[in-house]
């Protein structure tokens, strides 16, 4: 039994942590966040350079205008004195007949009232999006684990083959990995794309295909297959909006990822997640942290009470965003070194743990890759390892681990044996949670309590200084980020004392309605 | 000596190949594996396992036999033939040879994203009990981490004065890690930089045979550590001088 008192002082740090991050967030909007804000009113497509117009709209303002204003001030004052509708905006726009820049401004109540058709007309599509996942969640019943697979040709329409052929033999949760690099483009690319590498672009119309294509297998296996993709980088709530217009159920989101392993800006990243965020908790999204990523550079045994610090402060920072537990799907992993004696006890140890610090999160449990080689066999045998410890301690979101995972993209039949590996444990051991209780004082035991002991620790020290200075001191997966650095600190500002961003409030409202 | 696969018996030329059809019956898609077996040189080809894994393809395990001999006088060791130094050894190399750090700057470069390689390499930490080059002393080691351009990372190699650069590519889908290593030389030869550094490139698909083809001093692949690679970097900066 753990330590509850210990728990609760966590969330306590947690939230002292979160504080001094929201008086950062509170000030601030960014680049990506005003061009969510014309997404989320209708505004799409590319114009004539293949830049999409979010972007050519935003950029005008940063350049000819006062972005600290926000976004919805310059749309809905062009949209007023034009008279012209937002289709016929974009439409002259694109063709440079109409600007946002030169035209007078009107004030806030306006700006609401102008704008306000257009965001119900959004909202409610992602509405009926929610209450349509629901419906057939329910009709079809929910899984205590879900089974997930990675596709990721970089072609949208190979991967759709590879994903029906994937939840046809038992798959639940289809993510589509986006191409390398997607992370680091400030603009979303536009349609239907089949060139990629390592994986393929995420675009509104992909998302669109996908969907599609898994409904359509749903259909035929009577289950609801859930799409992932990506709100990371530095599109994070773009790709949060397109996700819930697209009703995608699970999108890798963390309020820490992008700084540590993309060198994002940490102001630019806390800004960007707690928008999308926001959105996710209203499309009824599921987020999935990215703790586990910390366990592919440090030492997973050593350092795994970095990840139990770092999933109360994502935890913390959802809950400022209105996502409900159920919506969490904290991250970890089975990363430790196979060839450490009671390795598996450890694992065991761990996922455990944060079932029952997190009982109502839906957990994301990352298969090993660290110590995976070319040895397919042994590869095999230890994502064998890594599912009985999934399905012993009954996580959530269960990645399937790959034997290919050191080789290649998986092969389609990579996919299927690592399926046929998890449904045999599952059905092997189908009861097992209910016959094993671990013994008291055991290893497994006193391993769940040095890592909560640790982590609470830790959580007490950066509590005392801050987040920003603990990432400076590569707190958490050994990489050093500056307040300063990184990639699209230019694209943050501080917003003016007149700033809109009518999506906000408008969700803001909707949250308080519940 | 001439060998041959060891199945169960000397000589056997026993295999096994896996693979996945598109074809719709279990009869038709052993008759289509047996051919194939055949077309890739199997003597006797079985089926030992078909399987449904997705409608239109199916999965085949088959066994047979090659009637190959391999040569090996004549062939090249794929891997880097240095002396196998442990990191004292390099350091005592280092001390004794060079009045100075040496200066190693690591990346994955291009659009790839995966930095496990080079940290295993690099990290203070290393990996399977290897202390990374940031541990050693002598070296000044700098790891720049992933998605770093090629001309980002060759301005910084200039700027601290690299004696060794590594490049690292995990990413191999469409070959787009050969264009980008290439791109790398052809940057450093246009910088007219390529002679004063060591070029070395690592990855899990990378073999010293390819990076030697690319215009690289050498190539690292799996089961190498932060040791093998300073070792060879530290006598080719021994020749040199």
């Amino acid at each position: 039994m753990l330590n509850q008192t210990m728990i609760e002082e966590c969330r306590t740090f947690a939230k002292k942590i979160t504080d001094e991050v929201e008086k950062v967030i509170k000030v601030r909007s960014t680049l990506t966040v005003e061009r969510t804000v014309l997404r989320l009113l209708g505004v799409d497509g590319i114009n004539q350079f293949d830049e999409p117009i979010p972007n050519q709209m935003v950029d005008e303002v940063v350049h000819n205008g006062d972005i600290s204003k926000g976004i919805s001030t310059y749309i809905a004052s062009a949209l007023y004195h034009t008279k012209l509708s937002l289709a016929d905006f974009i439409d002259q726009y694109k063709k440079s007949e109409v600007n946002l820049t030169q035209i007078p401004l009107i004030d806030s109540k306006k700006v609401r009232v102008v704008l306000a058709p257009y965001i119900n007309q959004s909202f409610e599509k992602i509405s009926k999006n929610k209450v349509l996942r629901e419906t057939l969640i329910h009709n079809y019943g929910k899984n205590l684990t879900d089974l997930y697979v990675i596709v990721a040709t970089g072609n949208i329409y190979e991967d759709v083959i590879q994903a029906k052929a994937a939840a046809k033999a038992g798959a639940d949760i289809i993510a589509v990995i986006r191409s390398t690099g997607q992370s680091l483009l400030d603009y979303v690319p536009f349609g239907a794309t089949t060139e990629g590498f390592g994986g393929t672009f995420a675009t509104q119309e992909n998302f669109k295909i996908m969907r599609k294509a898994l409904d359509e297998v749903g259909l035929e296996e009577k289950r609801y297959i859930k799409l992932v993709n990506y709100a990371s980088g530095l599109c994070m709530p773009e790709i949060a909006a397109m996700a819930a217009l697209e009703r995608l159920d699970v999108l890798l989101n963390d309020s820490m990822y992008g700084i540590i392993f993309r060198d994002i800006n940490m102001q630019r990243t806390f800004i960007d997640q707690h928008f999308s965020r926001m959105i996710n908790a209203y499309a009824g999204i599921i987020i999935n942290t990215g703790e586990d990523n910390y366990l592919t550079t440090s030492d997973a045994y050593s350092e795994a009470h970095t990840v139990l610090a770092s999933q109360f402060i994502n935890e913390e920072f959802a809950f400022r965003a209105h996502l409900k537990e159920e919506l969490m799907g904290l991250g970890h992993a089975f990363e430790i070194d196979p060839e450490i004696k009671d390795s598996f006890l450890y694992e065991v140890a761990q996922a455990e743990m944060a079932r029952e610090i997190f009982p109502n999160a839906p957990l994301k449990y990352m298969p090993p890759t660290k110590h995976i080689s070319g040895n397919i066999f042994k590869a095999y045998q230890q994502n064998t390892l890594f599912n009985i410890a999934t399905h012993l301690t009954g996580q959530s979101i269960h990645l399937l681990g790959m034997m290919t995972e050191a080789i290649h993209t998986p092969f389609l039949s990579d996919r299927y044996l690592a399926i046929s590996n998890a449904k045999m444990i599952q059905k092997s051991m189908a009861s097992i949670r209910e016959e094993f209780i671990f013994k008291k004082d055991g290893i497994i035991q006193n391993r769940a309590s040095e890592v909560l002991e640790k982590a609470h620790e830790l959580l007490g020290q950066i509590a005392s200084n801050s987040l920003f200075k603990a990432l400076e001191d590569g707190i958490f997966a050994g990489v050093k980020r500056p307040y300063e650095g990184g990639k699209g600190l230019g694209g943050v500002f501080v917003k003016s004392k007149d700033y809109v961003n009518v999506v906000f409030d408008a969700l803001e409202v909707k949250f308080n309605e519940n | 000596m001439k060998i041959r696969p060891y199945g169960d018996t000397s000589h056997d030329g026993k295999v096994q190949v896996s693979f996945t059809l598109p074809i719709s019956t279990d009869g038709l898609g052993i008759s289509a594996a047996k051919e194939l077996a055949k077309k890739m040189g199997l003597v006797n080809p079985q089926v030992v396992h078909v399987e449904d894994i997705h409608e239109g393809y199916r999965f085949f395990v088959v066994y047979g036999s090659v009637p190959y001999e391999i040569e090996t006088d004549t062939l090249k060791d794929e891997e880097i033939e240095n002396v196998s130094l442990s990191k004292e050894e390099i350091e005592e190399m280092i001390s004794k040879n060079f009045n100075r750090n040496l200066v190693f700057v690591g990346a994955s470069t291009g659009s790839d994203a995966h930095t496990v390689g080079i940290d295993a390499i690099m990290n203070m930490k290393g990996y399977a009990g290897h202390y990374g080059l940031e541990r050693y002393k002598g070296i000044q080691a700098y790891n720049l981490g992933s998605q770093v351009e090629n001309e980002e990372f060759v301005r910084f190699a200039r700027k601290v004065k690299a004696d060794v650069l590594l490049v690292s590519q995990t990413v191999t889908q469409k070959d787009v890690h050969i264009k980008n290593l290439v791109n790398l030389v052809e940057l450093l030869e246009a910088e007219n930089m390529r002679k004063d550094v060591i070029l070395i490139a690592g990855g899990a698909r990378i073999t010293n045979e390819l990076a030697k083809e690319l215009g690289y001093d050498g190539g690292f692949g799996p089961r190498k550590y932060a040791e093998d690679v300073a070792a060879f970097a530290v006598e080719r900066l021994l020749e040199k001088k």
